[in-house]
């Protein structure tokens, strides 16, 4: 058996069943439930069998089609920088405010992806948020939560 | 059936409606056009937006995204060769020469005529096989859907990902546990939740949908490095030449589109099968149809051979809406998109929409031909300036489709754990995807999750706990013994492979 990378995903996938079964045996269901031909564990049970049905058999079986992704072509550093700043940007909607942190999260995005055309930068990021948001807010009446706009008396 | 017919337009002609159908269409068709974004991306961005609709609005809304999106598809596939969805891949065999022979305007209408004619024969057949099926379906029970789902996801399974049939149930399996994450329906009890709040309410369906599309899609483009804009300069993007098409082309197109729309139709229908597969057989068989002289011009810029595939996938995008409103069990990932809006909307479809809902039922059919009718008349002319979008850089686009991804969530919750939950899907699914795991089985799997659960808990139930309902009606029995033909093919196919 040849050890590839969706084998060791296939691993992961049979790994995470195992648990998803030990988990499902967990569940507290009703005393006069546990007896019943289905209760509130039944279904995750056959599931958790299901998952690992499937990816033993793909982790035994020889691969029809094996795939090996060259990982010089790929992308890393990228995006890893477009997935934190993403999560950075989920940190700060609330907190921050839409308009400033999207705004933001816009600015920083264009850069890493190698935009260096500052005038587009600037056009596609504040005043495209604040007429996404005009749009949304004034038009559509969509409720969005800015407590900066609010400070500043911009939203009501 | 009339009366039927009629509520349907009266809904879809309201000047709301009709506007939903234009902007979904010309939407649709942009998202649609660049490369890697496909029908359900498309429709998955605008779920958020929908649900501040009435259920018929969205729904109309949706339809035009949808179609708009499989004509997008067949521009990029035919300008740069880069198609959007797999479902317009045969559309560039002899779209893309056309184009590169400078008559990119002529292919693209073409492929416009050959939609609209697959399309208008499809939604007649809609209109027919709807309300009887929604009639047959009545007399289904537990055990027949509980069968038909499984049927769903096998033939999904099998067909959307060739060769990739274990991936493809293990994605089927994933999208069962992520549903199942949240309180049991019936009695409250809380599962997988790990005491977080967050939790209890399930994994939101939007959520899912943004980070194993739209979200992975745009990581998936960076990750790959591919550059759409690159791939654009290839043909001129601003002289398309003539959409004119001449008598000769026009009686080809006439033979090839009635074949094309039944097989296309009839694949539709079938769970699983789709626009993909009914685009590639409808290629073949008209591959076979033609004389040897035009045989040869195949893949060399055939009007047949660009016909018959773009009348196969629209006709088949029409009759995959048969099983979802009739018996409520998509048969595609797109489908299923849809069918989790409609969950959204309070709308359970099945045999009973078509008497409770009689609107929303009709007038999803008749917005459908509609859209068509846009696409058409207003999205032809203005390919020439649509097409430009292709040449838009990604790193513009790609910021853009996650910051709606982002704010569709932010916007339907409020709540930064939902944020968290997306990233870190989109991230496994961006993984997965480089890896040839199919993300179709994954949705279709999800929406179904409670669905099956409930069918299962009722058929378990009225037998005592035994199995013995999936071989007590005949009905169950054929299902059960398709299901079985359709694993072992699989696995005959799989062990032929690999003795090659």
């Amino acid at each position: 058996m040849k050890i590839n990378s969706v084998k060791i995903i296939s691993l992961l996938f049979f790994v995470l069943s195992v648990f998803y079964l030990y988990t499902a045996h967990q569940i507290q269901v009703f005393a006069f439930d546990e007896g019943a031909p289905f209760n509130a564990k039944t279904f995750p049970i056959y599931l958790g069998y299901a998952g690992m049905f499937f990816s033993g058999l793909k982790i035994v079986l020889p691969d029809q089609k094996p795939i090996e992704v060259d990982s010089t072509y790929l992308e890393f550093k990228k995006t890893i920088l477009l997935v934190l700043t993403m999560i950075i940007y989920g940190a700060t909607i609330l907190k921050v405010g839409f308009f400033l942190s999207t705004s933001l999260f816009l600015v920083l995005s264009y850069y890493f992806l190698g935009e260096r055309r500052w005038k587009y930068i600037i056009i596609f990021s504040f005043p495209f948020v604040a007429i996404f948001m005009y749009l949304l807010h004034g038009v559509l009446a969509v409720y969005l939560r800015d407590p900066l706009l609010k400070y500043i008396g911009i939203m009501g | 059936m009339i009366e039927g017919i009629l509520i349907g337009l009266k809904t879809a002609l309201s000047f709301q409606n009709l506007m939903m159908v234009m902007i979904g269409c010309f939407a649709g068709t942009i998202i649609g056009m660049l490369p890697g974004l496909g029908p359900m991306t498309a429709i998955a961005l605008m779920i958020p937006i929908t649900y501040g609709f009435e259920p018929a609005t969205g729904l109309i809304l949706m339809a035009g995204v949808y179609y708009g999106a499989v004509f997008g598809g067949s521009t990029s596939s035919i300008l740069i060769n880069a198609p959007g969805v797999p479902g317009t891949v045969a559309t560039s065999f002899d779209g893309y020469p056309m184009a590169q022979q400078g008559k990119a305007g002529k292919a693209l209408a073409i492929a416009a005529y050959s939609s609209f004619a697959g399309g208008t024969i499809s939604a007649i057949f809609l209109l027919i096989a709807a309300p009887s099926l929604s009639k047959v379906s009545l007399s289904f029970r537990s055990p027949d859907y509980f069968g038909l789902m499984i049927l769903g996801l096998t033939a999904v399974a099998a067909f959307s990902s060739k060769g990739n049939f274990l991936k493809a149930m293990m994605m089927c399996v994933l999208g069962l546990m992520l549903a199942s994450v949240g309180q049991d329906t019936l009695s409250d009890i809380p599962r997988f939740t790990f005491n977080t709040m967050n939790l209890s309410d399930g994994i939101s369906f939007v959520l899912v949908v943004m980070a194993t599309f739209a979200m992975s899609e745009a990581l998936t483009i960076i990750i790959k490095g591919n550059d759409p804009a690159k791939a654009a300069k290839q043909i001129s993007l601003t002289d398309l030449g003539s959409i004119k098409v001449n008598k000769e082309e026009t009686k080809q197109m006439a033979a090839t589109i009635p074949r094309s729309s039944i097989l296309g139709f009839i694949i539709g229908v079938l769970p699983g099968a789709g626009a993909t597969i009914a685009s590639f057989l409808a290629y073949g068989m008209e591959r076979n149809f033609v004389k040897s002289e035009e045989k040869e011009k195949f893949g060399k810029g055939s009007v047949q051979g660009l016909s018959a595939p773009e009348t196969a996938n629209n006709a088949a995008c029409s009759g995959s809406f048969v099983p979802l409103l009739t018996l409520g069990i998509p048969g595609s990932g797109t489908t299923a998109v849809m069918l989790g809006a409609l969950l959204g909307f309070g709308i359970q479809p099945g045999p009973r929409l078509y008497e409770t809902n009689p609107d929303i039922f009709w007038s999803v059919i008749m917005s459908m031909y509609i859209g068509m009718v846009v696409l058409l008349i207003l999205n032809l002319p203005l390919i020439p300036y649509i097409a430009r979008i292709l040449a838009v850089p990604r790193t513009f686009l790609i910021p853009m489709i996650l910051f709606f991804s982002v704010t569709g969530i932010y916007l339907m919750s409020f709540n930064n754990f939902d944020i968290f939950l997306m990233i870190g899907i989109a991230v496994v699914a961006t993984i997965l995807r480089l890896y040839d795991f199919p993300m179709p089985p994954l949705i279709l799997a999800f929406v179904l999750g409670g669905l099956m659960e409930e069918n299962l808990r009722r058929s378990l139930l009225i037998s005592d706990g035994s199995w013995s309902f999936l071989w007590d009606r005949p009905l169950t029995i054929c299902i059960m013994i398709t299901i079985l033909l359709i694993v072992i093919w699989q696995i005959y196919n799989s062990y032929k492979s690999i003795k090659k």
